[in-house]
């Protein structure tokens, strides 16, 4: 292959790198009203009124809304095709305040100072609720977080409102209960994962302005313009078809912008006002009113025979959803299925979860999308399992993980289509030294060093569902332009998917233009989420590209009075073999222009069956201060199955950057509330995410299957590659201490605490 | 109140109240490279060179600067694209809006000490903080420069 497999530089770095104003915030119109809304200061409770007329006398101040003035229709923030699983369940702005930062009202004023002033000014009168704040307790508590009755779910996901249960399920296969009962070996124990922020470092922004023909343009930040079109249209209760959105670049997103967090304040506003509005969320905001990781406690039970055999395994998930359902009932399901599914020819397995309501920030979609939280849990235990029975962690996993070519029963039935995992922990053992390394060395300073390790798998895409599309037409110089609906957040879809129009087209990346997402010109995308791009939108580029060689060779045949058996096409220049007559793209794209009957313009459509999962094995080594219970990172290795490495550079930094994640929600990244439900960690003060002197040496290393299913054979990498990190240091920790942590983060404090006792 | 600022080597004066802050006359100054990412001088998006020493300018008043020299990514523009290649030689820029203000943290550590070493480098770039790269690329990037810097500016 001559691009695809390339490290190509990605086609906006240069932009990037010199700083030129390409997000949402650089572009917007100066004249735009500065839109802020005041926040809750209650977990739980009813406005009874507010008092507007102080701050409407503010200079400035065009407008202030509160729950009386939007419209009446509830409808869910998630970004997720329709109908949503995610129960319908906001308002713009409601009566009823269910966390500590939900929107009482929303300012809007010529500039920020008259906006912070009018907020001050507004009076607001609570009723105050009593709170559920603890999720443990939330299922059938008497405090409903919903008690409305126009509270909806769209889809059959175990919701009831009136038990604060926004989902709630189980599968099976087996009896687990008689397969654990006869298991020489069962361990268990529950695994408590926090509500980790994306912290991208660009926060939730939108700006609105009203076109040319009166419709809403929405410019957002955001990872899904076609949802955020539907959703807009759900708040307002306004057409879709006046509706316009589109992205520019992304400062990052992870998931966090696969939820509608910010659009719909300025959105109501443009729309009222017929003026362009803009809204950029503060940091604090962002930490505290956003939509982060789904908390979950995961309890497992696994139990396997004396030999090492893994025989049943058995999980629980508790999952948090907070105030509002955005993604409860979707995430917690890869909490069981990508998790057990590591673990293929299991004699029983069992999945049952509940997804609950309280009164905190509701929970959205971050990168691993409950695979995190299942694998973290499901691989610790399998580290314990290994511990208990005395076997090498490494062995116990070459005896029993998934292989190519088995049924995954517990992952929708599907086959293992393409899987290197073996060889991705194999190769992850050599490059830590767990043959010399493993368990742990005492450095004789109060010091050891420990080494730990685990896989993770996630999926590509969601079979059945996600839809991506392309366009890629030719235009009269040559070069061909793509419009994709799928956003490029930094992961460099973008280039990728433009080395596989290359790739097919025969062309060099430069003569590919990219341009998107824009609802009212791109082709219909899911949008970029839950690891689909490559694989979903990156087929439906190859289908494209393929119709597209065929009707330019069409074109050609015409051109040159030739039949399709006789021509040679060679991605810049059509030849009758026959007559050795030539013409070369410029001229049948300029062709096309005059007299023409053939489309040199093609849209194709992929949606897959199946979502073949990436595999990942990491490991880590960390020197551990018995005195301080500081753990320094000394090397991170992970090898990755993604399938064929599209864009080896990117794919990489995909890697890194999912791995330092990772290990700033091991190790790092505090979620702490006080008793009456406000969250404390509510900056880069107070949320700790890692520096450049936090996370060590990262090393990656890739281990290709083939996928048959995927472009090229790729999967996918986004989101796999944040999966490993919390289960290994977990492990190495635990090879340092001989304690097992069961609670993320695991800090410094904790792990001196615990060799207190 | 009034201040003058050389802006990218041009002189602007100007009325401006006593709380704006230098980030915020910037980028109103056209000035976009500059980004903010928190609000309390954690993440270091937002440097600009004050006197040719980097400053957080979400930190610092618009009338701190009054009488001083600022320059941005927009006014080191050849050094920003010369060392910028080698960052996005390893795909490290991803989202790129970390990207202006470690530039302009890196492009101060070279002045200062043209061959750092890898714990030289994390250390002055501590500061500046990434959530998409893992920081593996970007010191890959820093140091491929300084090896094509050593050589004498030959790739
Ligand atoms: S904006 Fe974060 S340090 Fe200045
Ligand atoms: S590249 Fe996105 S934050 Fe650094």
């Amino acid at each position: 292959m001559k691009t695809v497999g390339k490290p190509v530089i990605k086609k906006d770095a240069m932009a990037l790198v010199t700083g030129q104003p390409v997000y949402t915030d650089d572009i917007a119109p100066k004249d735009c009203l500065i839109v802020k809304v005041l926040r809750s200061p209650h977990a739980n409770a009813l406005v009874k009124q507010v008092v507007k007329e102080g701050a409407m006398r503010i200079p400035g101040i065009e407008a202030v809304y509160t729950w009386e003035d939007v419209p009446g229709k509830r409808f869910t923030m998630a970004g997720q095709t329709y109908p949503e699983p995610s129960p319908y369940d906001r308002l713009i702005l409601d009566r009823h305040m269910r966390f500590v930062g939900d929107p009482v009202a929303i300012v809007a004023g010529a500039d920020a100072l008259c906006v912070d002033q009018a907020l001050a000014a507004l009076k607001v009168e609570y009723e105050v609720l009593p709170a559920v704040l603890d999720f443990r307790k939330a299922k059938d508590h008497e405090v409903l977080v919903h008690p409305e009755e126009d509270w909806r779910s769209l889809c059959p996901v175990g919701a009831d409102n009136r038990r604060n249960l926004c989902a709630s399920g189980s599968m099976e296969k087996g009896d687990v209960d008689k397969v654990l009962a006869d298991c020489d070996v069962v361990v268990s124990g529950s695994y408590h994962v926090q509500a980790a922020q994306q912290t991208m470092m660009e926060t939730f922004r939108t700006f609105c302005y009203i076109d040319t023909y009166g419709r809403l343009n929405v410019v957002s930040s955001t990872q899904i313009v076609f949802h955020v079109r539907r959703i807009l249209s759900h708040a307002l209760d306004i057409p879709k078809s006046m509706i316009r959105a589109v992205k520019p670049r992304i400062g990052g997103g992870f998931g966090a912008k696969q939820t509608v967090v910010s659009e719909v304040y300025p959105a109501f506003v443009t729309w009222m006002t017929k003026k362009p509005a803009k809204m950029v969320f503060s940091r604090e905001e962002t930490q505290t009113a956003s939509s982060p990781r789904h908390e979950m406690e995961v309890s497992v039970k696994i139990g396997a025979d004396k030999t090492g055999n893994i025989r049943a395994i058995d999980v629980h998930t508790l999952s948090n959803t907070g105030a509002y359902g955005e993604h409860g009932p979707t995430t917690v399901g890869l909490s069981g299925t990508k998790s057990i599914s590591l673990y293929g020819e299991l004699d029983a397995h069992r999945f049952t979860y509940d997804v609950v309501y309280t009164n905190k920030m509701s929970a959205g979609a971050y990168r691993g999308y409950g695979a995190t939280q299942g694998i973290y849990a499901v691989e610790c235990a399998v580290n314990e399992l290994a511990a208990k029975l005395s076997v090498d962690p490494v062995k116990l996993r070459l005896d029993n993980m998934v292989r190519e070519g088995q049924v995954m029963p517990a992952y929708y039935g599907e086959t293992n289509t393409s899987c290197a995992l073996d060889r991705c922990l194999l190769k992850v053992k050599d490059m830590i030294g767990w043959e010399e390394k493993y368990p742990c060395r005492e450095l004789g300073n109060g010091k050891v060093r420990s080494v730990g390790l685990a896989m993770g798998m996630q999926s590509s895409g969601i079979s059945g569902v996600d839809v991506g599309s392309a366009t890629i037409k030719l235009n009269e110089d040559g070069i061909y332009t793509l419009l994709i609906g799928a956003a490029d957040m930094g992961t460099g879809c973008d280039t990728i998917l433009a080395q596989m129009a290359a790739e097919c087209l025969d062309c060099p990346v430069d003569e590919v233009i990219v341009s998107g997402a824009d609802t009212d010109t791109s082709p219909y995308d899911s949008g970029s989420y839950a690891s689909s791009t490559t694989y979903v939108t990156g087929k439906a580029v190859e289908k494209a590209c393929e119709k597209l060689t065929r009707q330019i060779k069409e074109r050609a045949c015409q051109i040159l009075s030739c039949s399709d058996e006789t021509l040679f096409f060679d991605g810049h220049q059509a030849k009758d073999l026959d007559t050795g007559k030539t013409v070369g793209l410029k001229e049948i794209g300029t062709a096309s222009m005059c007299g023409n009957n053939v489309a040199l313009q093609v849209t194709e459509t992929h949606s897959s069956p199946v979502s073949p999962p990436p595999f990942m094995a990491g490991a880590v080594e960390i020197e551990l201060d018995k005195e301080t219970g500081h753990v320094e990172i000394i090397d991170y290795v992970a090898v990755i199955d993604c399938g064929t490495v599209v864009n080896p550079n990117l794919a990489r930094v995909q890697a890194e950057g999912g791995i330092a994640q990772g290990i700033g929600m091991a190790l790092y990244e505090k979620v702490q509330y006080t008793e009456d439900g406000k969250l404390l960690n509510n900056s880069l003060m107070q949320y700790k995410i890692p520096t450049r002197l936090d996370v060590g040496k990262i090393r990656v290393e890739f281990e290709s299957s083939y996928e048959p299913s995927g472009p090229f054979g790729a999967k996918s990498i986004g989101e796999i590659v944040i999966n490993t990190p919390a289960p290994a240091l977990t492990h190495a920790i635990y090879n340092a201490t001989g304690i097992w942590f069961k609670e993320l983060p695991v800090t410094s404090e904790k792990i001196a605490m615990g060799l207190l006792k | 109140m009034q201040i003058r600022i050389t802006l990218n080597g041009r002189k602007i004066t100007e009325d401006v109240s006593p709380d704006l802050l230098l980030l915020d006359w910037v980028r109103a100054h056209g000035c976009y490279s500059v980004k903010r990412g928190c609000e309390t001088s954690n993440c270091g998006l937002c440097t600009v060179f004050m006197e040719d020493k980097p400053v957080l300018s979400c930190s610092v008043l618009a009338v701190r600067a009054d009488g001083k020299r600022i320059e941005t990514l927009e006014g080191l523009r050849k050094e920003a694209e010369e060392f910028g290649a080698f960052i996005a030689g390893q795909g490290a820029e991803q989202c790129g809006f970390c990207n202006p203000g470690m530039i302009m943290n890196a492009i101060a550590l070279f002045r200062e000490n043209p061959e750092p070493s890898e714990e030289e480098i994390k250390e002055y770039l501590a500061g500046n903080l990434c959530r998409c790269s893992g920081y593996e690329g970007q010191l890959r990037g820093i140091q491929a420069f300084l090896a094509y810097k050593k050589g004498g500016g030959i790739q």
